[in-house]
This record gives C-alpha cells, structure tokens and sequence, in this order.
C-alpha cells in the first residue's frame, strides 16, 4: 500500500482546485465545448450516451479499505449506486453530472483518489500484476517501480498532450499477469546472466483497428535508468507520432512503420543525451518511494493449517472454491484470494455500494485492509491467511461474492459496450449475461476448465477481445448486432492474437456459437487436461469453423 | 449505431432530430422547435430533408452552453402521430441501458 | 493577441517578417523558419535582434548551429492539443542550452500556462485577453511537480529525500 505524503495530497488539492475553476468557466461558458473538452478528458470525465462517465485512477490495482469505502460513498452520493471495475484496473461510475463532479473529486481527493489522466492523449494509469508484492513467482514487487513512473508522468509538461494515449504496464516475473505484450509500452523486471536485476522494455503494443504486440526494443535496462527511457521514449512519440489520422497515432504505428529497430536507435540517440542527468535514479530516491510501501505484519504460520484441511475435507463445496479461487501466497500460511465479479447473468466487473462495502469489512478483518483489482475486472484479497479461509469463503458465500467461476468460461471480461459506451457499435453486456446463463452450470464450467471469453462492443477494443481464447467484437450491419468470432488469443507471457473464424453472427446467435464452440472443444481436445487454448492451438480453428458455421 | 462522427455526408432517409447531451448532467436532449432543448422526444424539432437537418444542427452545435456534441439522429413517426427513436443507439439513449441495473442494496 | 512577459501583458517589440517584405535592419524580427535557413548568414551579420518562427514539424536540431545568434525563437501550437512544441522547447533549453527568448504562440490557453512555462517559454502570445489577465494565477498554481523540466524547479522526489536529509540533520 503507498501511502500519499503531503506532497502528494497538495498536488491533488491543487489539481481540485483547478478541475473546479475549469468547471464553473464551463459552466458560465467562457470556456468552449472544444476547449474544455480535453481538459475534462484530463481528468477522466468522458460523455457516454446517458450521462458523464468518471474514471477514476486505482494506481497498479491497489486499493485500501479506506479508498474502498470512499468510492462505495461515490457511488451513492454521485452516482446510482454502483461502480464498474474496467480492464485496466481503473473504476468507472457511469451517471456523473458535471456540475457535481468538484465536489466528488474533492471528496476522491481525501483518500488519495482522482481520475488524472485516465483519459486524454496522455499517459494513463500504469498498471501491473493485481498478485504484486504477494506472488511467490515475482522477482521483487513492480508496483515501487509503477509508482516511480506514475508520478514522473503526471501532470508532465512535456506529454499532457501527445498524438494519442499512452499505456504502460510493469511486471516482475516469467508468468505474466498483466498483459504485458498489449500495451503501448511495458517493463518487465528480470534477471540477466550476470544476476542483475534490470527491464527489459517493450514498445508499440496495442490492440484497437491495428492490433500488434509490442516489441523488445531494450533487452536489459538498469533500474537507475528506467526514468530516463521512459522520458526518451515518450520524447520520441510526442514528436514523431502521426497526428493526421486518429487510427494511425498510437505509438504501435509510429514502430511498425519505423521498424523496431530504427525506433530503438531514435530513442537511444535521445536517452544517451540525458541518462546521467537530472532523470538518473539516484538510490535514496528509490528508497524513499519503496518506504512508503506498507506490507502487512505477517505472523509465522504454517502452510495448510488445521482449519483448512478440516474444512476442505468437510465442508461441501469449499474445496472447489478453494482449487479455482485460491492462489499460493509467497509467505508462507498465507493465500491469494480472487473474488469473481461475474456472477451468474450479471454485468461482469460491476459492484454495488454495499458489495464494496461488505468487502471493505472482509479485507479489513482478512485481508490486512488491502484489496486489488484486476484487469479481468475481478477483486483480489492479497494477503489472507490460510486457517481463515472457511470462515472468510462462509461470509463471501453470504454476500454473493463466492462465485467459484474463476478463470472458467463463465468468468467473461467485456467492455461497458452500446449500453453505455457512445463509441459503440453493439451491445457487449447481455452477449456476456446469456453466455454466463448458458454456461451456469459449475460441474460443466469445470470440465471445460480454462477458457477466458474477451467481448468489445466496438473496434477500440476495450474488452480485449484480440486475445481472448475466444473474442467476441460487436459489429454494425445494416442497423442490426453482428458478432465477429476470434478464436487463440493470449494475454498472457505467450501473446497471441486470435484468429477470426468466420463471417459475423447475428446476435441472438452468439451464444449458440459458443455452445457449438464448446462441444466442438470437448470432442476435439485429446484428453481432458489438454486445456482448450491449446487444443486451439493444436488443431487451429479450422475443425471450430466447421462445425459453428456448419449450419449457419 | 455506428457513432455518429462524421455527419457531413449524411443521406437523410426519413424524417430526423437532432439529439445531444446535457451540459451540466449529461441527460439526453432533443433540439426543440423554439430554439431550445428538450429531454422528451415528443417535443423535439422533426426535419424530413438534408439541408433544413444541417441547418437545425448548425444551431445547435453554436449553443454549446446548453448542450454538447449534437448530431442528427432518425426518428420513427407512428400512425398516432407519436414519435419514437430510429434506431437501436437511439432507442438506448432515451429508454436507459437494455440490462437490469445493480440494485443498490442501502444499508 | 495579448504577448504576455514576465506577468504582465506588454508591447511586442518584435516584428513578423514576411517571406517577401526587404529584411529592415535595427528592426527587431521573426523571421520564417524557411527564409531564416535560406538566408542565415546574412541576417545574423544584420544590426538587431534576431528571432526565428520555428514549425512544430521539423526537428530543433535543424535549428541548432545558429541558436547562439539568436535572441529569439518563437514555437508554435496549431491546436493546443497538438504538443509537439513542448519538447521542442524543452530540447531547446536543456540539450541545447538555447537561453534568448522562448516564445509560444498559436492556441495559447490560459490551461496550459503551467505546462508551457515548466517547458521553458518565458513569452505567450496568449489567444484570449482574459487568459492574459489570468496568467499569474493560473501560472501558480501548482506548487508541487513531480518531475525535472526546463523550468528547474526541484521535484517532488528530490524534495522529499532533502527534506529528510535535513530532519536527520536536526535530529543528530
């Protein structure tokens, strides 16, 4: 958990202040439409099809019980009563009035919450692993250095204004969890030969009209540097990005065109020129941001304690909660808890107050008052300890936050889509709802095991539908819902982009295609271990093409 | 449903509003006959050919202070003589989202 | 246009050449960008202060032989969200070292004024005249940044750590 110091609270007090300045000059009309437009972008107020939209920062996924209820009171103060958890571990309340919106950033402002540069041609929040600083696989926690990078990009003079967005994600281990390959930049810490701890960093990945994954243009990156790259980078972008055409002004075209290697000498003729200045990393400058970490007081426990064994033996349905929800933590007798936001016809990653609140409650007694949010639009309980597990599984049971679904065909990432979205082409969520009704079945979830389903209801592709193993995109033909079908795609260290498998489908369809989809998987997949990517990857999607379109 | 970006070459096939939204709640609203905006289709200017659609969106786009990014947008007159959206984005962005919404549970 | 220096809105004391009126001589000028290359060696040899109107499309280090020559270079914003002319500004002070005039003109608005003055412009030619008369309230607003710009002042995480040297030193 980091917490905010003075510094960091004056900035947001004076960033209120402003935001409400540039409000009332709306307001009274001496500041246009056109001019004040990017300005609320700049501070995550978008307008969707009913009414404003807030995004509001959740800085590498990390949330405090404090922060939690804050945005629980959000939701009932500001908004109709609930929140959406989005694929960049951001939260967005969707009925926002403008004239409202100081007073709720001000309110944000007391627990350390804004919405700076979730939205505008800017760098956005910097996302990483949702298991950061619990995982047993990571090298060192990459939220220190998310953070780092966080506040040198805010409010940066230099690129509040650049071709297009910018989003950066951070990683710490050969698993990776956050989505590294799809992001404009990303940094993933790692060992090289020599044993040192170093990025390495990747460019011009991005998904959208012109999907691509980004590329290694730095194998090795010492830490003391990784403030001045990042500038260099950025640098080269701001300058050099196309600003003719929207479709072609992210960071993935100005690579592709260059080619990753004439990118790489351009940014490294411009780091070589500031490297050792005012950007080096100095160590105590370091040390002074992973200070502000808190890590929980762990005690000394033992893995499966009594409670656990005895519960998994006796207690119906525990164990199945517990052998998809439930990860190993690094410390021992402890556990990594992940609570489904998709329940059985709901609209995945959205939360009620009172959910929010019930969970504040839960991670304050269990979870040492931290919870993480994930960009599968799921909730994290990081640090529990393995004997609550029963009893913390008994009360989420209680409040609705025990769907076993996990990573199962039912546990669907989507975008906000023609619902809410006035970028839409289609409607996203009741695709989602009838899929998760088909599929409610948890016996039958589980014999199909692994299967993550993106669905975008446009080409923006919010709901990162290129890598999903099966992507849905919402299309507009003649007035009506079309769906294009993908099928192969992964986010995770092993990216790939999926395939398109036929002509689009109409939407009542859709979750018939993904019946057929599914039986088709289980007569294909050599035994019942091979998980449905790789039967996918097997085999291709040709044997899957014939038989969805067999009778279409 | 596609969005409505780019509306200069607009082909007008029957009769049209010209929809925006809100600025100070973002509400959805209508161009209304006297100059003004209104939230209930039924009192929304209706236009049946491309230059008296560009004109009406002209003025409202100049009256920014009320309402922000007017477009044109189809309407479907009935029998009656009552008015209903054109098409499905229409239909959404006067009667709500199509889902059930959460159910805030007050505690 | 309001030109906006030092907090004050004043007169400007230099002149926009055209690419085609005679070069005047003890005439503060801005000269194109275009004519400047053409003729550089013969209006630094000019009686006057010298400024080149810089597009926001070429690279600063075209520019960067003549800067000692130089009282001025003006960068421009075609729209305020096209922020190209921020790094030029910045390279031209930090890398280049340039220390004249930096001047921004264009789409000038008093929301950018924090941004444009910590990228190194000491001289707007502000769009709106309320704007100008807002400059030093809206130029002040932030008293913390986060990051090291042209403009030199410390950041946030360097204060930090100065702060705590300092506690220590009072503690011991």
């Amino acid at each position: 958990m980091y917490v905010y110091d003075a510094f960091d609270r004056r900035l947001l007090a004076e960033r209120v202040v402003e935001f409400r300045d540039q409000v009332s000059r709306r307001l009274s009309g001496e500041l246009t439409e056109e001019e004040f437009k990017p300005l609320r972008l700049m501070n995550g107020v978008y307008l969707q099809l009913h009414a404003y939209m807030l995004r509001i920062a959740i800085p590498y996924g990390t949330l405090s019980t404090l922060q939690l209820r804050k945005l629980a009171e959000i939701a009932r103060k500001y908004d109709r009563g609930y929140g959406h958890f989005t694929t960049r571990q951001n939260i967005q309340f969707h009925w926002i009035k403008l004239a409202e919106l100081p007073d709720a950033m001000a309110e944000l402002a007391k627990v350390g919450m804004h919405g700076m540069q979730t939205s505008g041609n800017n760098v956005r929040n910097i996302t990483t692993d949702q298991w950061a600083g619990a995982a047993p696989d990571e090298i060192e926690d990459p939220r220190i250095w998310a953070e780092l990078i966080r506040q040198h990009v805010t409010l940066h003079p230099e690129f509040s204004f650049m071709p297009r967005k910018f989003k950066i994600a951070v990683g710490a281990s050969d698993r990776d969890r956050a989505a590294l390959r799809i992001h404009d930049m990303a940094l993933r810490l790692h060992r090289n030969a020599a044993g040192e701890t170093g990025f390495e960093v990747m460019v011009g990945g991005g998904l959208g009209r012109t999907p691509y994954l980004a590329q290694t243009i730095k194998a090795f990156l010492p830490k003391r540097d990784v403030l001045s790259y990042v500038e260099a980078v950025l640098r080269t972008y701001n300058q050099f990005g196309r600003r003719d055409n929207i479709w072609k002004a992210r960071i993935k075209i100005l690579v592709h065109d260059l080619g990753a290697e004439a990118f790489a000498k351009e940014v490294d003729a411009e780091w070589q020129s500031i490297k050792d200045g005012a950007l080096a990393l100095e160590p105590d400058m370091v040390a002074d941001i992973a200070g502000r970490f808190r890590y929980p007081d762990y005690e000394k426990l033992d893995d499966s304690p009594r409670e656990l064994v005895t519960a998994r033996r006796s207690v119906r349905g525990f164990d199945v909660w517990l052998s998809n929800c439930v990860t190993s933590h690094k410390v021992p007798g402890y556990a990594i808890v992940t609570l489904s936001l998709k329940p059985e016809g709901g609209t995945p990653g959205d939360c009620t107050a009172a959910q929010m609140n019930k969970l504040a409650d839960l991670a304050d007694r269990y979870s040492f008052g931290e919870v993480r949010v994930g960009h599968e639009q799921n909730l994290t309980l990081p640090h529990v300890a393995q004997r609550d597990l029963p009893a913390l599984w008994r009360e989420l049971g209680a409040n609705g936050l025990a769907q076993t679904n996990v990573n199962l065909i039912s546990d669907i990432i989507s975008c906000p889509g023609l619902d809410y979205c006035s970028l839409a082409n289609a409607r996203s969520i009741p695709i989602a709802q009838e899929i998760s009704r088909r599929f409610h079945d948890l016996d039958r979830q589980r014999n199909l095991g692994r299967l993550h389903i993106n669905i975008s209801g446009c080409i923006n592709a919010c709901g990162h539908h290129h890598v999903g193993h099966i992507g849905i995109l919402g299309v507009e033909k003649n007035g009506e819902e079309f769906y294009q079908i993908t099928l192969g795609g992964k986010a995770d260290e092993n990216a790939t982009l999926g395939t398109l498998i036929g002509p689009a489908v109409p939407y009542a369809q859709v979750a018939d295609v993904v019946e057929d989809i599914a039986a088709a998987y289980l007569d294909l997949r050599d035994r019942p271990e091979e998980l449905f990517i790789d039967t996918v990857k097997r085999l291709g999607i040709a044997p899957f093409r014939e038989r969805v379109y067999a009778a279409r | 449903m596609t969005s409505p970006l780019d509306q200069k070459k607009i082909k007008i096939a029957g009769p049209v509003v010209v929809t925006a939204n809100r600025v100070d709640d973002g509400a959805v609203v209508y161009r209304s006959p006297d100059g003004g905006w209104t939230t209930e289709l039924g009192g929304a200017a209706i236009v049946i050919d491309a230059d008296s659609a560009h004109a009406l969106a002209e003025t409202a786009a100049d009256d920014d202070l009320h309402a922000i990014g007017p477009y044109i947008a189809p309407v479907k007159l009935l029998p009656g003589g009552s008015v209903r959206p054109g098409n499905l984005r229409e239909l959404i962005r006067r009667g709500g989202p199509t889902i059930e919404l959460p159910t805030p549970l007050e505690s | 246009m309001p030109l906006v220096e030092n907090g004050q809105i004043v007169q400007d004391r230099y002149h926009y050449l055209s690419d085609e009126e005679p070069i005047p001589e003890r005439v503060r000028v801005i000269v194109p960008a275009q004519r400047f290359l053409a003729n550089a060696d013969e209006l630094i040899r000019r009686d006057g202060s010298l400024g080149v109107l810089w597009p926001n499309d070429r690279r600063i280090a075209e520019l960067a032989p003549w800067l000692g020559h130089l009282a001025l270079v003006a960068l421009q914003f075609p729209k305020f969200r096209d922020g190209r002319a921020y790094s030029q500004a910045r390279l031209l002070r930090e890398t280049y070292g340039f220390r004249g005039t930096l001047r921004a003109t264009g789409d000038v608005l008093r929301d950018q004024f924090h941004f444009l003055i910590r990228a190194g412009f000491d001289s707007f030619e502000v769009k709106k005249p309320a704007d100008a008369h807002a400059f030093v309230e809206a130029a002040n607003r932030y008293s913390v940044v986060y990051q090291p710009s042209a403009d030199g002042r410390t950041p946030a995480l360097r204060r930090r750590v100065q702060d705590r040297t300092e506690l220590d030193g009072q503690n011991n």
